[in-house]
């Protein structure tokens, strides 16, 4: 039983923490969100270079081994700057599903050029009816010829409007809820029949309501196993809500600091708010909530590759509970002790109290990973 | 990072449900499932301090030479574990976990020859005297006053919330020597024996009619100076170290016991034609509950850890203790909307384990209303949680 980083991981953690620093401050960063895609894609080649698109992904397939708790140091400091780079959507959801259901030829062709900062991609996993359940599926992949033919509509796509590839999950048999008959596809988004509807999200991101009509893919489209994809997408899916874990708690702590500063500064009644109890009590709590949420984040992380999928998913659903909870609390809460100012666009408060708040509709809310915790008791 | 045990520590393990299998009698079980008080009954934690001992793990902290174990904090974590998922009982503190660490950090000699020895044989069993009338979150206040009298001092006050002092044949005390300067400057730490003339006991009943808490006075009591632990005026370090030493500690294993206990509770309590457990809204609050017990299990992970690695355990020990009790409160809470109409079903009779026969035919409901009502002291005691999240805002401040 041990807690403790390996040395490799504190240099993950410091040179993840020296570009936060350095290259993502609040004023930089509302530069990098004017730029055309609402990124910027020097920042992206960045990433690259640093080895940071490949660290999750096996030796074998070009990346850099990491597990995820290496993407769980680098998902936290990267929380701190509220980065707004398709990461999630590219590395985290598609990446490390063409890693774990892709063949040889299908990484040789979008893995490798994804790793090196040459290939965005996403993941559809959700329509609208199905809200946060990537077992919903009413988008239909036929068989014609040796084609697959594909007609559907995907909902909130991450990153999907800037994507060069999308990951569908859409039915191959059985009915919408049905756990079995999905499969998952690999769609260049430049198919014919292929349209996006982009939107922004209220953190800065992109996302985009994906329309299939009549979308041919060749046979070598579909991404491991007919039928049974949903086992994938899930592990998939657990995986990126794991490391998002990480990113909410980097986000948390971020705002902690940055109210208990302002706390500190800030005076009234001739005396700095740091002074009154029912506020220090309010930092106390959001201190608490934090560290809630970052330790059911590591168990996520340690138990996000688990063999045993209860395992996996209840650590990962505690964590995005508390993730969720914690999340809502201490973002409201550091608006709430900024008092005016804390609901003015101006200060990165608000930013990341967004960022929070976004955190919780992606990858399963709160109250979705509830229920899915409820629905799996402990063994013994 | 990982989660694995060291082969050690798996063969600990081990030794601790061989142990657990062989000496936790069926008895001391229904007994620890039917305490509705902090502590379990004094027969039933002397029958476990006992079996403990002969084990050699009464002591867990304690230094060998002392006839302590001298666990790791993994291996703790690990008998706690174990422990709370069989059910056994927790041993009383007062006098190996609290007044013991006292004595070893800064007894003398002959203090840790004469009592370390009893507190581990069971021959003495020790109360705290701390909490005074207008002393409760403000301790240092405090007012029993110790003159010296001779070899002797004489010892006059009271103090309050005393656990156990009618079971005690020893007390320890905060004791003021001094008016001068600031107030944690002028407290002593006396050990007292309870038999002295001129102490009194007089009961507290609990809003569940459990006694376990007590006044106790204190009218010109003759107490040997060589019974004072430390120096003149250095009571307040011994308290500060002992309230460490009381923060830091493995509680979500209880927890859980508790979290599985109401899930059988639930599985067992019929609504119309299915049972409370089929219904999501009784699952999910229950499981809102689980997923706070997992973050705890964890952060004392994490503490644990720490300590292991030789730092201090920092602000979250403040947080460990809000966090046990507040989840405590919880779950005492939960059980009583699971007991409906029965939580207001009051059992007069004490022990309950010792009851022949229930009314309500299930024996389980006639703990769940005192165990409420008793487990509100938990956010209360060992420094109230507005004191604790004192002392985390002033981390947080770095003030």
């Amino acid at each position: 039983m041990d807690f403790s980083l390996t040395e490799e991981q504190r240099l993950l953690q410091e040179s993840v923490q020296r570009f936060v620093q350095d290259s993502y401050s609040f004023e930089q960063r509302r530069a990098i969100m004017a730029q055309p895609d609402g990124f910027s894609r020097d920042t992206w080649a960045q990433f690259a270079e640093m080895g940071w698109l490949a660290l999750p992904f096996d030796e074998a397939d070009g990346g850099l081994g990491g597990g995820p708790v290496d993407t769980l140091v680098m998902l936290e400091a990267l929380g701190e700057g509220l980065v707004v780079e398709p990461l999630m959507a590219t590395v985290l959801l598609a990446g490390r599903a063409l890693a774990c259901g892709g063949d040889d030829a299908q990484k040789a062709e979008w893995l490798t050029p994804l790793l090196e900062g040459r290939l965005l991609a996403a993941l559809a996993a959700h329509e609208r009816r199905g809200r946060h359940a990537p077992g919903w599926v009413e988008t239909r992949a036929a068989r014609v010829g040796e084609h697959w033919r594909l007609d559907g509509e995907k909902s909130a796509v991450l990153h999907g409007d800037c994507a060069d590839l999308v990951l569908v999950s859409a039915r191959t048999a059985g009915s919408p809820e049905e756990p079995k008959g999905i499969s998952l596809f690999a769609v260049p988004a430049d198919s014919d029949g292929l349209s996006r509807q982009r939107w922004q999200t209220i953190d800065g991101l992109s996302a985009c309501e994906l329309t299939l009509a009549a979308v041919k893919l060749p046979p070598e489209a579909l991404v491991g196993e007919q039928d049974a994809g949903l086992g994938l997408i899930e592990a998939v899916l657990d995986e990126a809500a794991a490391a998002q874990c990480a990113e909410a708690v980097g986000a948390m702590v971020a705002l902690t600091r940055i109210t208990a500063d302002y706390l500190r500064q800030r005076k009234q009644f001739g005396q700095p708010l740091a002074a009154f109890q029912v506020l220090q009590h309010r930092l106390a709590d959001m201190f608490m909530d934090t560290e809630r949420s970052r330790s059911l984040a590591v168990m996520a992380a340690l138990q996000a590759r688990a063999g045993d999928v209860v395992t996996r998913q209840r650590a990962v659903s505690a964590a995005k509970v508390q993730a969720g909870r914690s999340g809502r609390f201490v973002g409201q809460q550091a608006v709430q002790l900024h008092g005016g100012i804390g609901i003015s666009d101006e200060l990165s408060v608000g930013h990341y109290f967004k960022r929070l708040t976004a955190l919780d509709a992606r990858l399963g809310s709160a109250d979705w990973h509830l229920a899915r915790f409820a629905a799996q008791p402990a063994s013994g | 990072m990982d989660l694995q045990f060291s082969a050690e520590e798996r063969a600990f393990q081990q030794d601790v449900r061989e142990f657990l299998a062989s000496e936790l009698t069926p008895e001391l079980k229904r007994a620890v499932s039917l305490t509705p008080t902090v502590f379990v009954e004094k027969d039933i934690a002397d029958e476990w301090h006992a079996r403990l001992n002969r084990r050699g793990w009464l002591a867990p902290l304690w230094p060998r030479q002392y006839g302590g174990a001298e666990w790791t904090p993994v291996q703790q974590f690990i008998y706690e574990s174990e422990a709370a998922r069989a059910g056994a009982p927790t041993t009383i503190p007062m006098g190996v976990r609290m007044v013991a660490p006292v004595i070893i950090r800064f007894g003398n000699e002959a203090q840790k020859a004469y009592y370390l020895p009893r507190i581990l044989s069971g021959e003495d069993t020790w109360c705290q005297g701390y909490s005074e009338p207008g002393s409760g979150s403000d301790l240092a206040s405090l007012k029993t006053r110790a003159e010296p009298d001779g070899e002797d001092y004489r010892v006059t006050g009271t103090k309050l919330w005393t656990t156990h002092a009618h079971y005690a044949n020893r007390i320890f005390c905060l004791v003021r020597t001094s008016s001068e300067g600031r107030p944690q400057a002028g407290i002593s730490f006396l050990l007292i024996d309870m038999d002295s003339p001129g102490i009194s006991v007089t009961p507290i009943r609990s809003l569940s009619g459990d006694h376990e808490v007590n006044q106790v006075f204190f009218d010109s009591v003759r107490v040997p100076q060589a019974n004072r632990v430390g120096d003149e005026g250095q009571g307040w370090t011994c308290a500060k170290f002992l309230l460490e030493h009381e923060r830091g500690g493995v509680f979500s294993h209880r927890l859980m016991a508790m979290v599985q206990e109401l899930r059988r509770l639930m599985v067992d309590t019929p609504e119309g034609e299915s049972a409370l457990i089929e219904d999501p809204r009784w699952r999910e609050r229950l499981a809102a509950l689980e997923v706070r017990v997992l973050s705890l299990e964890v952060t004392e992970m994490r503490v644990l850890s720490r300590l292991r690695a030789g730092d201090p355990p920092g602000a979250e020990s403040s947080m460990l203790k809000i966090e046990w009790s507040e989840l405590q409160q919880a779950l005492t809470e939960l059980a009583m909307d699971i007991a409906g109409p029965y939580a207001q079903f009051f059992e007069p009779g004490r022990p309950l384990y010792a009851l022949a026969g229930h009314t309500l035919g299930d024996e389980r409901l006639a703990r769940i209303p005192p165990d409420y009502l008793n487990t509100r002291a938990a956010t209360i005691f060992a420094g109230t949680n507005e004191i604790q999240r004192n002392i985390i805002a002033r981390m947080v401040l770095g003030a």
